[in-house]
């Protein structure tokens, strides 16, 4: 059968990669699970960042990191514009909002995917920089280098929009949005500007996010597809809206697919984050840390 | 009403005829090529909205469906060499079974998480497909014609005949819900489901009956397709592209009567083909994607909202 190494090094690069899936899908974890804004395009603007930050890293060079840091601007204006346009469209006109509004992310991310493939096509894309390519040995464990950048900044990235919406005004108002809109309104606060800054944050997060992706693996316009159900699963499973159930959901998912990779192999691997999803929907669906009850 | 029922069926006969001549008067086999297309969209739209439409619970599964369709025809053949008939009879029998899933496993889900479920079905049975070695797994399986009914000059043009079939079939059996007290009741549903069940709708067994009704129709609609390409691999059968074609079609026509469907299948599908010929299919992708995000946005009740209003405003002119 399998020896204990082998269990081993698959739960050590899981919780890895589950950190990163986490990064990825927190995002989401604001624009869905806080806001209820139906966000199917999310991984569409996720790969969006990554050939943002690709641009960078190939014409100047820029460490991808830094690339990442530099297009969190434009994605937190492409998020104020996203939000006011779903807002103005669906929100105020009422009913079935829900609906139409996965319908119109879905045509949002088909006209991000073209739009990419038109400008770059479809080949794989990759960045270079000094800790990619290299690993770390521990044992007969490898790992390697990107994967530890990846967790590393996937944990501050959680502990950084943590403590944003514990400790301050604005992250308050945010949790208080999604609480009760018509109390906010009463203290004379703006729900749809609460709402708006929030989704900007959400988009903003991206351009990190987006540097984390082509950090682990070269990307390709389609990819955004695979990480529909990866980062819908971290939510759902997260519970809604919740910082800490995203990095621990996150965290499951990663040693789930680590391990049925290591033991079936990876024609399986797509299956995993959809089947927990699926069961977590259909069993649990307000999520291991859920905001509902 | 029973002449408003003469004229449908006057109508769909015609239909059926037109087809059949035009397999006996057309050389070129290039219109039934790209007909076909046409009609097996019209026939996932139609039956898409049965569930998505008059109910409101919006399917991301199409592709799951029509994958189940096309592989339950490419396993028959394999297996036992069954004629066309007998293979489109069998995906319905899957896809009613597989409808009935959906509609159980999905009891609880309301909005998005019923759409996430279905996407997350849909990638499943694609897994699952790909890891089955019988049917060819990722690489997919080459499939042999038999020879062709004597009636047609070719294969592609009975299949054309026979996906025209299918379109007055689905066409007949969404009218008949929407006229009839399921349509009501799925109109309940989608309106208030909680008000609909207090006052008496069977909202659960009415479900369930869109689900199998919807399944059976899309799973019948992929079986010939099998047939039609000579090959099959799942990551076509099954390409996400289907199910947002599909749901893009429903909302261009419009989803409150059955004609809504068929125009923005013909609109979308028409459109698709001239853009594949003369340009290219990533083109095609961008104007499914344009298409849909301005009709959800200009017009939320497609084609059939923006003639009724032109008829209003008409009318307000005349008068």
């Amino acid at each position: 059968m399998f020896s204990l190494d082998l269990w081993l090094g698959a739960i050590v690069l899981g919780v890895l990669l589950g950190c990163f899936y986490a990064a990825v899908s927190v995002g989401l974890s604001l624009s869905f699970g806080l806001l209820d804004v139906p966000h199917v395009a999310h991984p569409a603007f996720l790969v969006l960042a990554s050939y943002g930050v690709y641009v960078l890293n190939d014409r100047y060079e820029l460490d991808p990191l830094l690339a990442g840091l530099a297009i969190t601007p434009l994605f937190f204006l492409l998020g104020l514009f996203a939000y006011r346009l779903y807002h103005e469209t669906f929100e105020r006109r009422g009913t079935d909002a829900a609906v139409r509004g996965i319908a119109f992310f879905f045509g949002i991310a088909f006209i991000v995917e073209v739009l990419i493939i038109l400008q770059f096509g479809v080949d794989q894309r990759s960045v270079t920089a000094p800790y990619i390519g290299r690993s770390w040995r521990v044992g007969d464990l490898r790992i390697p280098y990107r994967q530890l950048v990846a967790f590393a900044v996937a944990l501050s990235l959680t502990a950084v929009l943590t403590l944003y919406l514990s400790r301050t005004f604005m992250g308050r108002a945010i949790r208080a949005v999604a609480q009760d809109q018509e109390a906010l309104r009463l203290m004379g606060a703006n729900p749809v500007r609460v709402k708006q800054w929030a989704f900007g944050i959400a988009t903003a997060v991206l351009g990190i996010a987006g540097a984390l992706l082509i950090i682990v693996a070269p990307v390709e316009p389609m990819l955004d597809r695979a990480y529909i159900g990866r980062t819908f699963c971290v939510v759902v499973l997260a519970g809604l809206g919740s910082i800490t159930g995203t990095l621990v959901a996150g965290i499951i998912l990663g040693v789930a697919e680590s391990i049925v990779l290591t033991m079936f192999g990876a024609s399986w691997a797509p299956a995993i984050a959809f089947t927990m999803l699926l069961g977590v929907l259909a069993l649990r669906p307000q999520g291991l840390l859920g905001r509902r009850s | 009403m029973r002449s408003a029922a003469a004229r449908f069926w006057t109508g769909a006969i015609l239909f059926l005829v037109l087809a059949v001549l035009a397999t006996q008067t057309i050389g070129n086999q290039y219109p039934f090529f790209a007909g076909y297309v046409i009609l097996q969209f019209i026939v996932l739209a139609v039956a898409w909205s049965i569930l998505g439409g008059y109910a409101g619970y919006v399917n991301f599964g199409t592709s799951a469906f029509f994958g189940i369709g096309v592989y339950t025809a490419v396993f028959l053949v394999k297996a036992a060499e069954a004629p066309l008939p007998v293979q489109i009879a069998a995906a319905a029998l899957v896809g009613a079974l597989l409808g009935l899933g959906v509609g159980l496993l999905t009891l609880r889900m309301q909005g998005i998480y019923f759409s996430i479920a279905t996407i997350a079905l849909s990638i499943i049975i694609e897994t699952l497909v790909i890891n089955w070695r019988f049917v060819g797994g990722a690489a997919g399986i080459q499939i042999q014609r038999p020879p062709v009914l004597p009636l047609f000059d070719s294969y592609v043009q009975m299949l054309f005949v026979v996906q025209a079939l299918l379109v007055v079939l689905a066409v007949a059996i969404a009218r008949y819900i929407q006229n009839s007290w399921i349509g009501r009741g799925l109109q309940a549903i989608k309106d208030d489901e909680l008000a609909a069940e207090c006052t008496g709708v069977p909202t659960l067994r009415l479900k369930l009956l869109a689900c199998v009704v919807s399944g059976a129709l899309m799973c019948a609609a992929g079986a010939p397709a099998a047939m039609y390409l000579q090959y099959a691999d799942p990551s076509s059968a099954f390409n996400l592209n289907y199910s947002v074609s599909v749901l893009a079609m429903s909302l261009i026509g419009g989803t409150a009567h059955w004609i809504g469907p068929v125009l923005g299948a013909i609109l979308l599908g028409v459109t698709q083909q001239a853009l594949a010929v003369t340009i290219s299919s990533e083109v095609n992708v961008l104007v499914l994607g344009v298409m849909l995000v301005l009709f959800v946005v200009g017009a939320p009740e497609g084609l059939i909202g923006l003639i009724r209003k032109l008829g209003r405003k008409a009318a307000a002119g005349g008068a």
